[in-house]
């Protein structure tokens, strides 16, 4: 088993929390596992971006190969696109679909969206309502995982095991919320395959 | 057997915490920041009064690190690559000392200067000082060296400097751990003069440098990090260092035909060197940084065998490396990728919302407008993200502490007045000394310290200013009434455009002190208090 997954957001949005949940789900499998991330300037609001690379075998670089990745998951829909040249031919495009405007050219979204439309295997969704609809917009980065747990090749009960390890001292209401989102995000990815 | 997640950071951390470590000195800096702050946060470092602090700057770390290994006892010290800039005095002279206490110094290099202002290769460092380099190829690597690099620094007398770039740094992978080494006992050194580098000593000392250079080399050649991997294919032979490997190996899922000298040790294994050169036709070689090793094998007049890499633009000359750029040199076919859509547009990094930095400058931007273009010098820090659109306001960025060096030299050039503006924690970093030269020479300069109770940009450090910069400013000489401090809030707009103004008016050293909490550590901090 090897799955390469390419995150993309902006500095602040949480995609470390993505990357930690996959990473910790993976770790208790007994998977090999890289995770680089991107620290210092670039997180003031600027574009960031986690490779993580899980394996049954030993991993080697801790970048992903540019056009191998097997999933791109975007926090935010420009982010996604980013990206693509990371993801392999027959690759899983997976995005939130609201946008984070922090910059005064933010390009028109329904061209964003458009793009994304264009990549034969995409999963977009709108997670921020999702999320809304559970109780709490900060659940919108797991509604985003839930969608791609269908193509990273572990069990929802492995990533369920994870939350519990990371959110476990918030309290039962937090980690049932991510878990809750996890499934809904799932549930919405159903829809495109 | 169990594995523990971490960064490379954390790996190096807990690495010296279990190789018996007494003490880590650091100022923070990207992509070294988390070593150092793990060590901060361990339970087990601070039950086994492992001391961890922050210091004003690189070279005082160096110095403590220096005066923790006469006293017997093993030191870190842990720096970005700009830093042992900062600390190269202290740290080529602990090389002529040698230790007591083990010595590891970390310098993380950041190739594509993801933050930085330049790519330099710490290596040329650990050469320049004739002391022995590791260079981990991965996080277990990164973690195993630390009890190998203080046990031979106490063995061989000599500091040991540990090279790592950015994705290891900041990547995780799984390690599992080794055993723990108590901590040495307080014990002076043998020989009283040993620490004391007057001519006629530092002369002896030196040759005893000189003289182990060979058991350095012995090092790289018996300890296992550096290995001569053969191959059947002689058509060619790589060589690659440190993290260069992974890329390598990437581009041979099946195993690699090519013979293949992986280093993470230096000096160089010149046995290993040899034999690996004498094996194979043409040689690749793949460094995550400069061509040093690359530079060193063709020589001047290149007149051995032919030698691909950076020099002949196999690979590019600068910026890091990745599996696309080795499957290139390695003449690999690159598969199909998707193009990047039109519509994507560039994010660059910017002053958080409620920054007091944008207050400060938006009353600066007023000021100057009145005295023309041009004149304002900066330094490193988030400050510095307004070179940028929308504010636009500065046009330096060197060193740290140059703003008011710069602004000085410019001053005395002519352009009066001329502006300084630094953060907190780089004006106690390298700032004093500079507002000193300005006192002295009643140069006229305003400075702007842009105080947020932090070192921001590595995530909130505790800053050394805190609480000291008036203090600090008329000790050093500034007339305190040209010390004055102001609120950076919207509703003081005009008030401190009018501070700004008076004090560039005034011929002198002048200070300026906006003063509010950093947006990020004040939501930290409430937050924090919330859960209480």
């Amino acid at each position: 088993m090897q799955k390469d997954i390419v995150l993309g957001g902006v500095g602040g949005q949480g995609i470390l929390t993505i990357a930690a949940t996959i990473g910790t789900a993976a770790v208790n499998k007994g998977l090999y596992l890289k995770q680089s991330e991107v620290h210092g300037m670039s997180q003031r609001g600027g574009d960031v971006m986690s490779n993580l690379r899980l394996s049954s075998e030993e991993i080697f670089s801790d970048l992903i190969p540019q056009g191998k990745a097997d999933i791109v998951i975007g926090v935010e829909p420009m982010e996604a696109l980013r990206h693509v040249k990371m993801l392999a031919k027959d690759g899983w495009l997976i995005t939130n679909s609201i946008p984070f405007k922090n910059i005064p050219n933010y390009p028109e979204i329904d061209g964003v969206i458009e793009e994304l439309k264009r990549f034969p295997k995409h999963v977009i969704l709108n997670a921020d309502q999702i999320a809304k609809d559970l109780g709490s917009l900060k659940a919108a980065n797991m509604v985003i995982l839930g969608a791609a747990i269908p193509f990273i090749g572990l069990e929802l009960s492995d990533f369920e095991g994870a939350l519990k390890m990371i959110f476990g001292k918030k309290g039962d209401d937090i980690v049932n919320l991510n878990i809750n989102a996890l499934k809904a995000g799932m549930k919405e990815a159903e829809k495109f395959l | 057997m169990q594995k523990i997640v971490l960064l490379g950071d954390e790996a190096i951390a807990q690495g010296a915490v279990d190789a018996g470590l007494s003490a880590v000195y650091a100022y923070p800096g990207t992509p070294s920041t988390e070593i150092t702050e793990y060590i901060l946060r361990s339970k087990e470092a601070k039950n086994g009064g492992i001391v961890a602090s922050w210091t004003t700057n690189e070279k005082t770390s160096m110095e403590m690190a220096i005066g923790t290994s006469y006293a017997g006892k093993r030191a870190l010290v842990t720096m970005k690559h700009v830093g042992l800039n900062v600390a190269a005095d202290a740290f080529m002279n602990a090389a002529i000392t040698g230790v007591n206490g083990g010595i590891v110094i970390v310098s993380a290099d950041d190739p594509s200067m993801h933050s930085s202002q330049n790519e330099q290769d710490s290596r040329y460092y650990g050469k320049f000082a004739q002391i022995p380099i590791l260079e981990p190829v991965n996080q277990q690597d990164a973690y195993d060296m630390m009890s190998y690099a203080f046990e031979m620094s106490e063995r061989l007398n000599v500091p040991v400097l540990i090279r790592i770039t950015t994705r290891l740094a900041h990547s995780r992978a799984g390690i599992v751990l080794g055993e723990k080494t108590p901590q040495n006992e307080l014990k002076l050194p043998k020989n009283s003069r040993q620490f004391v580098l007057l001519p006629g000593i530092a002369r002896v000392q030196y040759k005893s440098l000189l003289a182990n250079q060979p058991l350095f080399e012995k090092e790289s050649e018996e300890k296992g990090y550096n290995m001569l991997l053969d191959g059947k294919d002689k058509s060619l032979g790589v060589i690659t260092t440190g993290i260069a490997y992974n890329y390598l190996m990437e581009n041979f899922p099946e195993g690699i035909d090519f013979p293949v000298l992986k280093i993470a040790q230096y000096p160089m294994p010149l046995k290993m060197l040899r034999e690996f050169y004498d094996s194979v036709d043409e040689i690749l070689v793949c460094e995550d940084g400069y061509p040093l090793v690359e530079e060193q094998l063709k020589g001047y007049l290149d007149l051995g065998k032919t030698v691909h890499g950076r020099l002949d633009g196999a690979l590019p000359r600068d910026g890091e490396l990745n599996p696309n750029i080795v499957a290139k040199a390695l003449g690999h076919e690159i598969v199909e990728q998707y193009e990047t859509p039109g519509v994507v547009t560039q994010r660059p990094p910017a002053l958080c919302a409620g920054c007091p930095h944008t207050d400060s400058y938006t009353a600066l931007n007023v000021v100057m407008e009145y005295y023309g273009e041009g004149r304002v010098f900066s330094d490193i820090g988030c400050y510095t993200l307004a070179a940028l659109e929308p504010l636009e306001s500065i046009n330096s960025c060197v060193d740290m502490g140059a703003s008011i060096t710069m602004a000085k030299g410019a001053a005395e050039a002519g352009l009066v007045p001329s502006v300084a503006v630094i953060g907190d924690s780089t004006f106690t970093h390298s700032g004093l000394t500079g507002l000193l030269d300005c006192v002295n020479a009643k140069a006229p300069v305003t400075v702007l310290i842009l105080d947020n109770g932090t070192t921001g940009m590595t995530g909130g450090q505790t800053s050394q200013a805190t609480g000291k910069i008036e203090d600090i400013c008329i000790g050093l000489g500034v007339d305190k009434d040209h010390v004055r401090v102001i609120n950076p809030i919207k509703k003081n707009h005009e008030e401190n455009i009018k501070v700004m103004q008076e004090e560039m008016e005034y011929n002198g050293v002048s200070v300026v002190i906006p003063r509010r909490e950093c947006i990020i550590t004040l939501g930290a901090r409430i937050r924090a208090s919330k859960k209480k």
